[in-house]
Parts: structure tokens; sequence; C-alpha cells
């Protein structure tokens, strides 16, 4: 094979064409990604509800409630996105295909939500 | 309820908005990358699974500091970090499986196009022989499609030591093909 410099890159093109992702990794991925944002909005107005019924936060809810939604809630959404991956192998390891992997973590990013949840909100 | 949450969570919704517009226009960039990255499909799937978690986590940042510059070299940033813990973590290293590749199965039906077909497992034969960085940046250049500029951000270099590097990337990539077919010619 003489290649030259143009046709090779031409061949590299052609070797190294773009991969479509399965269909069923983007439905998995589009749940996941749903049930995140969700939970994690509920999850927010949740918070906030519970923290302005401690009269020590009203100062605080009267002058920071944009910054404390906003850090507490990456925070939050963070710890429940790390302690699902962390499940991750366990959870592929367990399931019977595509659609009951879905369902456990979509059970397992509920689950730890609320675990979350009850840390940061202990007395609700 | 104050009107600042209300505006946080109406920020939040925007925010979630631009990162779907992002997963959705690079759904297909980062899955490829995967494969090609760790060359099966399987781990490609949890790579890019990862990646956009991850993404996720950190995407009001980075919007923030992207100042308006496209993503996707953040986005494939975090893919390639990804990628190097994989390999760290189980002292792996890639394997195409070129019959899976998009391009390579195709059908077939002529003899030229089987001739084609060898070429271009040559080629991706070649590639996974390439040091790390030079393989990345031909994957990042051919199979994304990205530039420059984009590729250097995304590996953290300057756009003329990026120039350098996919030129050298292609130069010893010419080697290892003319060397491999040169054996294969011997062979038959």
């Amino acid at each position: 094979m003489s290649e030259t410099f143009s046709e090779l890159e031409a061949a590299l093109k052609r070797a190294l064409a773009p991969v479509e992702p399965p269909v069923e990794l983007e439905k998995r991925l589009e749940l996941t990604l749903d049930s995140i944002v969700e939970l994690a909005a509920d999850e927010l107005e949740n918070w906030e509800l519970a923290g302005l019924r401690d009269p020590r936060n009203w100062p605080r809810a009267a002058l920071g409630p944009t910054a404390a939604v906003v850090v507490g809630g990456g925070a939050a959404v963070g710890l429940v996105l790390l302690r699902t991956q962390r499940r991750r192998p366990k959870r592929r390891a367990a399931s019977r295909g595509a659609l009951d992997l879905t369902a456990r973590t979509v059970r397992d990013v509920a689950r730890e939500a609320l675990r979350v949840f009850d840390d940061l909100a202990p007395g609700r | 309820m104050s009107a600042a949450p209300e505006s946080a969570r109406a920020d939040k919704a925007t925010l979630d908005a631009a990162f779907a517009e992002l997963y959705k226009a690079h759904l297909r960039d980062v899955y490829s990358y995967s494969y090609y990255r760790v060359g099966n499909h399987h781990d490609a799937e949890d790579l890019t699974e990862q990646t956009f978690l991850q993404a996720y986590r950190h995407f009001a940042r980075a919007q923030k500091e992207s100042q308006g510059r496209p993503l996707r070299p953040w986005l494939i940033r975090i893919a390639h970090n990804l990628a190097a813990n994989y390999y760290r973590d189980r002292s792996r290293r890639p394997q195409t499986n070129i019959d899976d590749a998009g391009a390579i199965s195709t059908p077939h039906t002529t003899e030229g196009l089987v001739q084609d077909r060898d070429d271009l497992a040559r080629i991706l034969r070649g590639v996974q022989q390439l040091p790390d960085d030079r393989r990345e940046a031909l994957i990042m250049r051919f199979a994304l499609g990205m530039d420059n500029r984009e590729i250097a951000r995304a590996l953290g270099r300057t756009d003329g030591a990026t120039k350098v590097l996919l030129h050298r990337a292609i130069r010893q990539l010419e080697e290892i093909v003319q060397k491999d077919a040169n054996g294969a010619g011997r062979h038959e």
C-alpha cells in the first residue's frame, strides 16, 4: 500500500468513522439524567422548606437563598451521583439486560437521593 | 417563598436545558471517542455514561468559565481523563475489534471493497500502535472532526504543539502502515 500523506488522511477518515451509540445507551442515559434533574429539583424545594421551619435559618433565608440553593443543590446532586456511580459494577453484574439495568439505576438514584436528603435534613 | 429561590430554580432550568442540548449534540462524539479509546462497545457505553454524569455535575462552572466557547473539548477532556483512569485501574491496553467498527462493517461486495477493508483494518491496527497522545489526537481529528484549536483545548496543549503532534502522528502511522503492508506482501 503506497499512501501519500493526503491519501492516508482520507483513509483515516474512513477507518475512524464516527460510531453511532446504541439506542439502549441513549434511552438509559436520558432516563438517568432526567431522573437526576427531577430529583435535584424536588430536593431543592424540600430542602428550602425544611430549612425555613428553623428560625435560625431565617436571616440566611432572607439574605442569601440563591447561594444556599445553588451550593447545596450542587453538593447534594454530586453526592447522589457519586454514591450511585459507586454501585454501578454491582448493578451491572446483577442486571438481566438493559431494561433491568435501567430500572436498577433509577431505583439506586432514588434511594441515594433519599439517603442524601435524610443526611441533610434528619429531623424533617 | 421569596423571589430569589424562584430565580435560582429558573437558572437551574435554563442550565438543565443547555445541558440537554450539549448532550444531544455530542453524544455521538463522546461515544465515538470512547469506543476508539477502549476498543469495545461495553466499556465505551460505561465511559460515555460516566462522562455525561460527571459533565452534569460540573456543567455550571464549565459554562461560566468557557465564556461562550464550544464545550466539546471540555466534554472530550472528561472522557479522556476517565479513559486514562480506566486503563490505570484495569491495567488494560486499547483493543479495537475492527469488525465492529462502523465504517468497516458496511457490506462489501466487490474485490476492490475487500481490499479497501483490508487497508482500513491495517490503518486501525496502526492507530492502536501509536503512543497515547498521538492516537488520541488522530481520534479527535478524524473520528470527531475536531480542529486544531479544539484538540489543543481537549489535550491541554498549545495550538502549535497540537499541529506538530498531529503531523508526527500521521507520519508515524504512515511508516507503521507501510511496514505492515510490506510484511503482508512478503507473506502472500
